[in-house]
Protein backbone atom coordinates (compact mmCIF):
# COMPACT_ATOMS: atom_id res chain seq x y z
CA UNK A 1 0.00 0.00 0.00
CA UNK A 2 2.51 2.17 1.16
CA UNK A 3 4.63 1.82 -2.32
CA UNK A 4 1.14 2.45 -4.59
CA UNK A 5 0.34 5.48 -2.70
CA UNK A 6 3.99 6.92 -3.35
CA UNK A 7 3.62 5.94 -6.67
CA UNK A 8 0.71 8.25 -7.24
CA UNK A 9 1.50 11.41 -5.64
CA UNK A 10 -2.01 14.54 -5.51
CA UNK A 11 -0.33 17.56 -5.41
CA UNK A 12 -2.77 20.05 -4.29
CA UNK A 13 -2.72 23.00 -5.54
CA UNK A 14 -0.34 25.09 -3.85
CA UNK A 15 2.28 22.83 -1.88
CA UNK A 16 5.41 22.24 -2.79
CA UNK A 17 7.74 18.95 -2.77
CA UNK A 18 10.86 20.27 -1.59
CA UNK A 19 13.72 17.88 -2.49
CA UNK A 20 14.88 15.30 -4.96
CA UNK A 21 12.13 12.63 -5.55
CA UNK A 22 12.59 9.10 -4.42
CA UNK A 23 13.22 7.02 -7.67
CA UNK A 24 10.53 5.00 -8.06
CA UNK A 25 10.71 1.09 -6.93
CA UNK A 26 8.71 -0.41 -9.38
CA UNK A 27 10.52 -3.81 -9.68
CA UNK A 28 9.80 -3.92 -13.47
CA UNK A 29 10.92 -0.60 -14.10
CA UNK A 30 14.81 -1.71 -12.97
CA UNK A 31 14.35 -4.56 -15.80
CA UNK A 32 13.29 -2.25 -18.57
CA UNK A 33 16.72 0.18 -18.40
CA UNK A 34 17.87 1.43 -15.97
CA UNK A 35 18.78 4.96 -18.14
CA UNK A 36 15.26 5.77 -17.22
CA UNK A 37 15.55 6.32 -13.73
CA UNK A 38 12.71 8.29 -13.48
CA UNK A 39 9.09 7.11 -14.52
CA UNK A 40 6.78 9.78 -15.55
CA UNK A 41 4.74 10.39 -12.39
CA UNK A 42 1.02 10.23 -12.89
CA UNK A 43 -0.29 12.60 -10.39
CA UNK A 44 -3.35 11.18 -7.97
CA UNK A 45 -5.94 13.24 -8.44
CA UNK A 46 -7.15 15.42 -5.74
CA UNK A 47 -7.91 13.76 -2.03
CA UNK A 48 -9.91 16.79 -0.55
CA UNK A 49 -13.44 16.66 -2.40
CA UNK A 50 -14.60 20.08 -3.03
CA UNK A 51 -17.54 21.26 -1.26
CA UNK A 52 -18.14 24.53 -2.43
CA UNK A 53 -15.67 26.57 -5.12
CA UNK A 54 -12.73 27.60 -2.93
CA UNK A 55 -13.49 24.99 0.34
CA UNK A 56 -12.32 21.41 0.57
CA UNK A 57 -13.84 18.62 3.12
CA UNK A 58 -10.71 17.90 5.09
CA UNK A 59 -8.53 20.62 7.19
CA UNK A 60 -4.93 21.29 6.94
CA UNK A 61 -4.28 18.48 9.49
CA UNK A 62 -6.46 16.05 7.90
CA UNK A 63 -4.91 16.61 4.42
CA UNK A 64 -1.61 16.36 5.99
CA UNK A 65 -2.18 12.62 7.33
CA UNK A 66 -3.85 11.64 4.08
CA UNK A 67 -1.32 12.62 1.58
CA UNK A 68 1.16 11.13 4.29
CA UNK A 69 3.51 14.32 4.31
CA UNK A 70 5.02 12.81 7.19
CA UNK A 71 6.58 10.29 4.85
CA UNK A 72 8.32 13.43 2.49
CA UNK A 73 9.97 15.30 4.60
CA UNK A 74 13.20 16.60 2.20
CA UNK A 75 16.11 19.00 3.25
CA UNK A 76 16.65 22.09 1.01
CA UNK A 77 20.37 22.19 -0.45
CA UNK A 78 22.53 23.81 1.86
CA UNK A 79 23.03 27.82 0.94
CA UNK A 80 26.35 29.24 0.55
CA UNK A 81 26.03 31.31 3.66
CA UNK A 82 25.02 27.84 5.80
CA UNK A 83 28.63 26.24 3.91
CA UNK A 84 30.20 29.26 5.32
CA UNK A 85 28.59 28.87 8.92
CA UNK A 86 29.81 25.64 8.61
CA UNK A 87 33.20 26.11 7.58
CA UNK A 88 35.20 27.82 10.82
CA UNK A 89 38.12 29.65 10.31
CA UNK A 90 40.58 28.20 13.48
CA UNK A 91 40.11 30.52 16.70
CA UNK A 92 43.44 30.01 17.86
CA UNK A 93 47.15 29.46 16.62
CA UNK A 94 50.12 28.22 18.65
CA UNK A 95 53.23 30.32 17.77
CA UNK A 96 56.84 29.86 18.72
CA UNK A 97 58.33 31.40 21.61
CA UNK A 98 62.15 31.83 21.94
CA UNK A 99 64.13 32.21 25.36
CA UNK A 100 65.16 29.29 27.79
CA UNK A 101 62.99 27.92 29.91
CA UNK A 102 59.72 29.29 28.11
CA UNK A 103 57.94 26.64 26.94
CA UNK A 104 57.99 26.60 23.18
CA UNK A 105 54.82 27.40 22.20
CA UNK A 106 52.50 29.72 23.49
CA UNK A 107 48.28 29.78 22.57
CA UNK A 108 47.61 32.90 20.66
CA UNK A 109 44.22 34.06 19.81
CA UNK A 110 43.20 34.87 16.25
CA UNK A 111 40.84 37.35 17.16
CA UNK A 112 41.69 39.48 20.06
CA UNK A 113 39.18 40.97 22.17
CA UNK A 114 38.96 45.08 21.52
CA UNK A 115 41.54 46.84 23.89
CA UNK A 116 39.38 49.86 24.32
CA UNK A 117 35.71 51.10 24.23
CA UNK A 118 34.64 54.12 24.05
CA UNK A 119 32.31 56.13 26.45
CA UNK A 120 30.38 57.72 23.32
CA UNK A 121 28.80 55.01 21.06
CA UNK A 122 29.47 56.63 17.44
CA UNK A 123 26.35 55.99 15.55
CA UNK A 124 26.16 53.88 12.46
CA UNK A 125 26.54 56.08 9.11
CA UNK A 126 23.83 55.59 6.80
CA UNK A 127 24.26 53.59 3.38
CA UNK A 128 25.53 55.39 0.76
CA UNK A 129 25.58 54.56 -2.96
CA UNK A 130 28.39 54.62 -6.02
CA UNK A 131 30.88 56.96 -3.48
CA UNK A 132 34.08 54.87 -5.18
CA UNK A 133 37.92 56.19 -3.36
CA UNK A 134 39.93 57.85 -5.92
CA UNK A 135 41.78 54.97 -7.34
CA UNK A 136 38.41 53.34 -8.30
CA UNK A 137 36.99 56.37 -10.37
CA UNK A 138 36.76 56.52 -14.30
CA UNK A 139 39.78 58.26 -15.90
CA UNK A 140 38.82 60.34 -19.02
CA UNK A 141 40.87 61.64 -21.93
CA UNK A 142 39.97 64.03 -24.19
CA UNK A 143 39.94 62.45 -27.65
CA UNK A 144 42.06 65.29 -29.23
CA UNK A 145 45.25 63.73 -26.86
CA UNK A 146 46.30 60.39 -28.46
CA UNK A 147 50.08 58.89 -27.96
CA UNK A 148 52.32 61.15 -30.02
CA UNK A 149 49.94 64.41 -29.85
CA UNK A 150 51.89 67.76 -29.37
CA UNK A 151 51.15 69.19 -26.20
CA UNK A 152 51.33 72.84 -25.20
CA UNK A 153 51.87 73.10 -21.35
CA UNK A 154 50.64 75.94 -19.60
CA UNK A 155 51.53 75.36 -16.15
CA UNK A 156 54.14 75.05 -14.21
CA UNK A 157 57.72 75.49 -14.53
CA UNK A 158 57.66 74.21 -18.10
CA UNK A 159 54.77 76.43 -19.48
CA UNK A 160 54.52 77.29 -22.78
CA UNK A 161 56.92 74.27 -23.81
CA UNK A 162 55.82 72.06 -26.26
CA UNK A 163 55.85 68.55 -25.64
CA UNK A 164 55.27 64.96 -26.65
CA UNK A 165 52.53 63.02 -24.87
CA UNK A 166 53.14 58.96 -24.30
CA UNK A 167 50.34 57.71 -22.08
CA UNK A 168 48.15 58.16 -19.72
CA UNK A 169 48.79 56.72 -16.01
CA UNK A 170 46.63 54.99 -13.94
CA UNK A 171 46.01 57.79 -11.80
CA UNK A 172 44.64 59.96 -14.91
CA UNK A 173 47.79 62.10 -15.34
CA UNK A 174 49.19 62.42 -18.50
CA UNK A 175 52.90 61.01 -19.52
CA UNK A 176 55.04 63.31 -21.02
CA UNK A 177 58.29 63.96 -22.23
CA UNK A 178 60.43 66.94 -24.14
CA UNK A 179 62.22 64.98 -25.57
CA UNK A 180 64.69 66.30 -22.89
CA UNK A 181 67.55 66.93 -25.66
CA UNK A 182 65.15 69.15 -27.71
CA UNK A 183 63.52 71.60 -24.45
CA UNK A 184 64.57 69.97 -20.87
CA UNK A 185 61.63 69.06 -20.43
CA UNK A 186 61.97 65.04 -19.10
CA UNK A 187 59.72 62.16 -18.66
CA UNK A 188 56.98 64.16 -16.52
CA UNK A 189 53.10 64.19 -15.38
CA UNK A 190 50.86 66.54 -16.49
CA UNK A 191 47.46 67.29 -16.03
CA UNK A 192 45.03 66.90 -19.00
CA UNK A 193 42.89 70.10 -17.87
CA UNK A 194 46.40 72.34 -18.12
CA UNK A 195 47.48 71.45 -21.09
CA UNK A 196 45.99 72.38 -24.87
CA UNK A 197 46.36 69.56 -27.51
CA UNK A 198 47.81 70.64 -30.79
CA UNK A 199 46.59 68.82 -34.02
CA UNK A 200 50.32 67.75 -34.53
CA UNK A 201 50.87 64.50 -33.92
CA UNK A 202 54.41 61.99 -33.82
CA UNK A 203 54.14 58.33 -34.93
CA UNK A 204 55.01 56.81 -31.37
CA UNK A 205 53.18 53.43 -32.65
CA UNK A 206 56.73 51.99 -32.28
CA UNK A 207 57.80 52.64 -29.14
CA UNK A 208 58.07 51.01 -26.91
CA UNK A 209 57.72 52.61 -23.40
CA UNK A 210 59.52 50.72 -19.81
CA UNK A 211 56.66 48.66 -17.47
CA UNK A 212 58.18 50.71 -14.84
CA UNK A 213 56.98 54.17 -15.76
CA UNK A 214 53.96 54.64 -13.10
CA UNK A 215 52.46 57.20 -10.96
CA UNK A 216 54.74 55.60 -8.04
CA UNK A 217 57.73 55.98 -10.20
CA UNK A 218 56.87 59.96 -10.53
CA UNK A 219 55.61 60.41 -6.81
CA UNK A 220 57.11 63.14 -4.94
CA UNK A 221 59.27 61.13 -1.75
CA UNK A 222 58.85 62.90 1.56
CA UNK A 223 61.41 61.83 4.82
CA UNK A 224 59.17 60.84 7.52
CA UNK A 225 61.33 60.44 10.11
CA UNK A 226 62.02 63.13 12.39
CA UNK A 227 63.44 62.09 15.48
CA UNK A 228 62.14 65.17 17.42
CA UNK A 229 65.71 67.26 17.34
CA UNK A 230 64.31 70.65 17.33
CA UNK A 231 66.07 73.05 14.65
CA UNK A 232 67.37 70.18 12.86
CA UNK A 233 63.99 68.84 11.64
CA UNK A 234 64.27 71.15 8.42
CA UNK A 235 67.79 70.75 7.30
CA UNK A 236 67.40 66.86 6.81
CA UNK A 237 64.35 67.37 5.03
CA UNK A 238 65.26 66.59 0.68
CA UNK A 239 65.21 70.31 -0.29
CA UNK A 240 67.32 69.72 -3.65
CA UNK A 241 65.44 67.20 -6.23
CA UNK A 242 68.56 65.20 -7.50
CA UNK A 243 68.38 63.48 -10.49
CA UNK A 244 68.74 59.94 -10.13
CA UNK A 245 70.33 57.51 -12.27
CA UNK A 246 67.19 55.59 -13.15
CA UNK A 247 65.47 58.02 -14.69
CA UNK A 248 68.41 59.50 -16.64
CA UNK A 249 68.80 56.09 -18.53
CA UNK A 250 64.81 55.52 -18.53
CA UNK A 251 65.43 59.09 -20.04
CA UNK A 252 67.51 57.61 -22.55
CA UNK A 253 65.40 54.94 -23.52
CA UNK A 254 62.57 56.50 -23.92
CA UNK A 255 63.97 59.66 -26.34
CA UNK A 256 66.30 57.34 -28.33
CA UNK A 257 63.33 56.25 -29.69
CA UNK A 258 61.56 59.36 -30.33
CA UNK A 259 64.63 61.56 -31.72
CA UNK A 260 64.75 60.16 -35.01
CA UNK A 261 60.71 59.96 -35.68
CA UNK A 262 60.94 63.63 -34.38
CA UNK A 263 64.22 64.24 -37.02
CA UNK A 264 62.70 62.67 -39.78
CA UNK A 265 59.65 65.80 -40.17
CA UNK A 266 60.84 68.58 -41.20
CA UNK A 267 61.09 71.74 -38.86
CA UNK A 268 59.28 69.59 -35.98
CA UNK A 269 62.04 69.70 -33.80
CA UNK A 270 63.04 73.68 -34.26
CA UNK A 271 58.80 73.52 -33.36
CA UNK A 272 59.23 71.57 -30.22
CA UNK A 273 62.24 73.38 -28.60
CA UNK A 274 59.86 76.69 -29.51
CA UNK A 275 57.70 78.37 -26.64
CA UNK A 276 54.38 79.06 -27.28
CA UNK A 277 53.08 82.84 -26.49
CA UNK A 278 50.11 85.13 -26.83
CA UNK A 279 50.72 88.74 -28.25
CA UNK A 280 48.24 91.45 -29.85
CA UNK A 281 45.80 90.21 -31.92
CA UNK A 282 46.15 86.60 -31.14
CA UNK A 283 43.02 85.58 -29.31
CA UNK A 284 43.06 81.78 -27.89
CA UNK A 285 39.62 81.51 -28.80
CA UNK A 286 39.76 81.97 -32.23
CA UNK A 287 42.97 79.56 -33.25
CA UNK A 288 43.22 76.39 -34.57
CA UNK A 289 45.74 74.65 -32.71
CA UNK B 1 24.25 96.97 -77.19
CA UNK B 2 21.95 98.13 -73.94
CA UNK B 3 24.70 98.18 -71.65
CA UNK B 4 27.40 100.55 -73.74
CA UNK B 5 24.00 103.09 -73.84
CA UNK B 6 23.99 102.70 -70.30
CA UNK B 7 27.56 104.01 -70.17
CA UNK B 8 27.38 105.96 -72.62
CA UNK B 9 24.84 107.67 -70.49
CA UNK B 10 27.36 108.41 -67.40
CA UNK B 11 28.46 111.68 -68.43
CA UNK B 12 30.37 112.49 -66.02
CA UNK B 13 34.75 113.20 -65.65
CA UNK B 14 34.67 110.22 -63.70
CA UNK B 15 32.99 107.06 -63.11
CA UNK B 16 30.97 106.47 -59.21
CA UNK B 17 29.77 103.36 -59.95
CA UNK B 18 31.86 100.55 -62.51
CA UNK B 19 29.64 97.42 -61.99
CA UNK B 20 26.00 97.54 -62.60
CA UNK B 21 23.37 95.71 -61.79
CA UNK B 22 22.08 94.21 -65.16
CA UNK B 23 20.90 91.13 -66.44
CA UNK B 24 24.02 88.35 -66.52
CA UNK B 25 25.66 90.19 -64.18
CA UNK B 26 27.61 87.30 -61.65
CA UNK B 27 27.56 88.16 -58.25
CA UNK B 28 29.50 86.56 -55.01
CA UNK B 29 27.24 85.72 -52.36
CA UNK B 30 28.76 87.55 -48.94
CA UNK B 31 26.15 86.23 -46.40
CA UNK B 32 23.33 84.05 -45.82
CA UNK B 33 23.06 80.79 -46.20
CA UNK B 34 24.92 80.34 -49.99
CA UNK B 35 27.37 82.45 -48.30
CA UNK B 36 30.62 82.46 -50.81
CA UNK B 37 28.73 81.39 -53.84
CA UNK B 38 28.85 83.15 -57.24
CA UNK B 39 25.18 83.85 -58.49
CA UNK B 40 24.08 85.46 -62.17
CA UNK B 41 21.52 87.72 -61.86
CA UNK B 42 18.47 86.98 -64.11
CA UNK B 43 15.49 89.46 -63.66
CA UNK B 44 14.80 92.44 -61.62
CA UNK B 45 11.77 91.71 -59.06
CA UNK B 46 11.86 95.16 -57.42
CA UNK B 47 13.75 97.64 -55.54
CA UNK B 48 15.15 95.29 -53.01
CA UNK B 49 15.24 91.80 -54.92
CA UNK B 50 16.43 90.40 -58.16
CA UNK B 51 15.43 86.71 -59.42
CA UNK B 52 19.14 84.64 -59.18
CA UNK B 53 20.42 81.64 -61.10
CA UNK B 54 23.41 79.64 -59.88
CA UNK B 55 23.49 76.53 -61.93
CA UNK B 56 27.42 75.93 -62.03
CA UNK B 57 27.59 77.08 -58.26
CA UNK B 58 24.99 74.78 -56.50
CA UNK B 59 22.65 77.86 -56.44
CA UNK B 60 19.05 77.24 -57.15
CA UNK B 61 17.27 79.48 -58.99
CA UNK B 62 15.54 82.06 -56.40
CA UNK B 63 14.53 85.89 -55.32
CA UNK B 64 17.89 87.02 -53.40
CA UNK B 65 17.99 90.32 -51.74
CA UNK B 66 20.78 92.86 -53.23
CA UNK B 67 22.19 93.71 -49.85
CA UNK B 68 23.92 90.03 -49.79
CA UNK B 69 25.06 90.57 -53.41
CA UNK B 70 28.45 91.72 -54.14
CA UNK B 71 28.94 92.99 -57.73
CA UNK B 72 32.01 90.86 -59.87
CA UNK B 73 33.28 92.27 -63.10
CA UNK B 74 32.03 88.71 -65.17
CA UNK B 75 28.45 89.79 -67.22
CA UNK B 76 27.52 87.21 -69.26
CA UNK B 77 24.70 87.10 -72.41
CA UNK B 78 21.06 86.14 -71.87
CA UNK B 79 18.15 87.65 -72.31
CA UNK B 80 15.93 88.39 -69.09
CA UNK B 81 14.07 85.67 -66.94
CA UNK B 82 16.24 82.89 -69.45
CA UNK B 83 15.80 79.41 -68.19
CA UNK B 84 18.28 77.58 -66.15
CA UNK B 85 19.50 75.94 -69.17
CA UNK B 86 20.47 78.92 -70.83
CA UNK B 87 22.16 80.69 -67.72
CA UNK B 88 24.88 77.06 -67.51
CA UNK B 89 24.51 77.38 -71.01
CA UNK B 90 26.13 81.44 -70.65
CA UNK B 91 28.33 80.27 -67.97
CA UNK B 92 29.67 77.40 -69.36
CA UNK B 93 30.56 79.46 -72.50
CA UNK B 94 32.59 82.26 -70.65
CA UNK B 95 33.95 79.83 -68.28
CA UNK B 96 33.32 82.13 -65.15
CA UNK B 97 34.44 79.37 -62.88
CA UNK B 98 37.78 79.42 -63.81
CA UNK B 99 38.18 82.83 -64.59
CA UNK B 100 36.92 83.88 -60.79
CA UNK B 101 39.67 81.34 -59.24
CA UNK B 102 42.04 83.30 -61.22
CA UNK B 103 40.58 86.88 -59.93
CA UNK B 104 42.39 88.91 -57.06
CA UNK B 105 38.63 88.58 -54.76
CA UNK B 106 38.59 85.04 -54.71
CA UNK B 107 42.51 84.36 -54.09
CA UNK B 108 42.24 86.93 -51.05
CA UNK B 109 39.51 84.85 -50.03
CA UNK B 110 41.20 81.64 -50.31
CA UNK B 111 44.22 83.36 -48.84
CA UNK B 112 42.00 84.11 -45.43
CA UNK B 113 40.72 80.86 -45.05
CA UNK B 114 43.88 79.12 -45.06
CA UNK B 115 44.70 82.04 -42.45
CA UNK B 116 41.77 81.07 -40.27
CA UNK B 117 42.68 77.22 -40.73
CA UNK B 118 45.77 77.64 -39.55
CA UNK B 119 47.70 75.09 -36.90
CA UNK B 120 49.96 75.72 -34.18
CA UNK B 121 52.86 74.35 -36.05
CA UNK B 122 51.60 75.70 -39.62
CA UNK B 123 51.65 78.72 -37.63
CA UNK B 124 55.40 78.44 -36.31
CA UNK B 125 56.74 77.19 -40.07
CA UNK B 126 54.79 80.46 -41.46
CA UNK B 127 56.88 82.50 -38.82
CA UNK B 128 59.78 80.94 -39.55
CA UNK B 129 59.26 81.50 -43.55
CA UNK B 130 58.85 85.14 -43.11
CA UNK B 131 61.87 85.52 -40.89
CA UNK B 132 64.03 84.01 -43.30
CA UNK B 133 62.17 86.44 -45.95
CA UNK B 134 62.66 89.39 -44.19
CA UNK B 135 66.15 88.59 -43.42
CA UNK B 136 67.15 88.08 -47.16
CA UNK B 137 65.08 91.30 -47.89
CA UNK B 138 66.64 93.43 -45.77
CA UNK B 139 70.46 92.12 -46.59
CA UNK B 140 69.70 92.59 -49.76
CA UNK B 141 68.65 96.77 -48.95
CA UNK B 142 71.75 97.36 -46.52
CA UNK B 143 73.69 96.29 -49.76
CA UNK B 144 72.03 98.74 -51.90
CA UNK B 145 72.08 101.34 -49.21
CA UNK B 146 75.80 100.81 -48.41
CA UNK B 147 76.63 101.22 -52.26
CA UNK B 148 74.63 104.55 -52.48
CA UNK B 149 76.34 105.75 -49.41
CA UNK B 150 79.75 105.03 -51.06
CA UNK B 151 78.80 106.75 -54.37
CA UNK B 152 77.90 109.74 -52.32
CA UNK B 153 80.95 109.94 -49.96
CA UNK B 154 83.30 109.39 -53.04
CA UNK B 155 81.09 112.96 -54.30
CA UNK B 156 81.63 114.40 -51.14
CA UNK B 157 85.28 113.89 -50.66
CA UNK B 158 86.18 114.66 -54.59
CA UNK B 159 84.57 118.15 -53.65
CA UNK B 160 86.27 118.55 -50.63
CA UNK B 161 89.74 117.62 -52.86
CA UNK B 162 88.88 120.15 -55.43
Amino acid sequence: DGVTSDAGLALEPGSRILGPFPSSKMAGEKKAGEKKAKKPRKHHASRNPVLARGIGKYSRSAMYARKAMYKRKYDAPETKIEKKKREKAPATLTKPVGGDKNGGNRVVKVRKMPRYYPTEDVPRKLLSHGKKPFCQHKRKLRASITPGTVLIILTGRHRGKRVVFLKQLASGLLLVTGPLAINRVPLRRTHQKFVIATSTKVDISGVKLPKHLTDAYFKKKRLRKPKHQEGEIFDTEKEKYEVTEQRKTDQKTVDSQILPIIKKVPQLRGYLRSVFALSNGVYPHKLVF
Amino acid sequence: METQDKKEYVNHFFQVFKRYVEIGRVAYISFGPHAGKLVAIVDVIDQNRALVDGPCSGVRRQAMPFKCMQLTDFVLKFPHSARQKHVRVAWEKENINEKWTGTRWAKKIEAREKKAKMTDFDRYKVMKAKKMRNRIIKHEVKKLQKQSSKKFNIHFVSVFVL
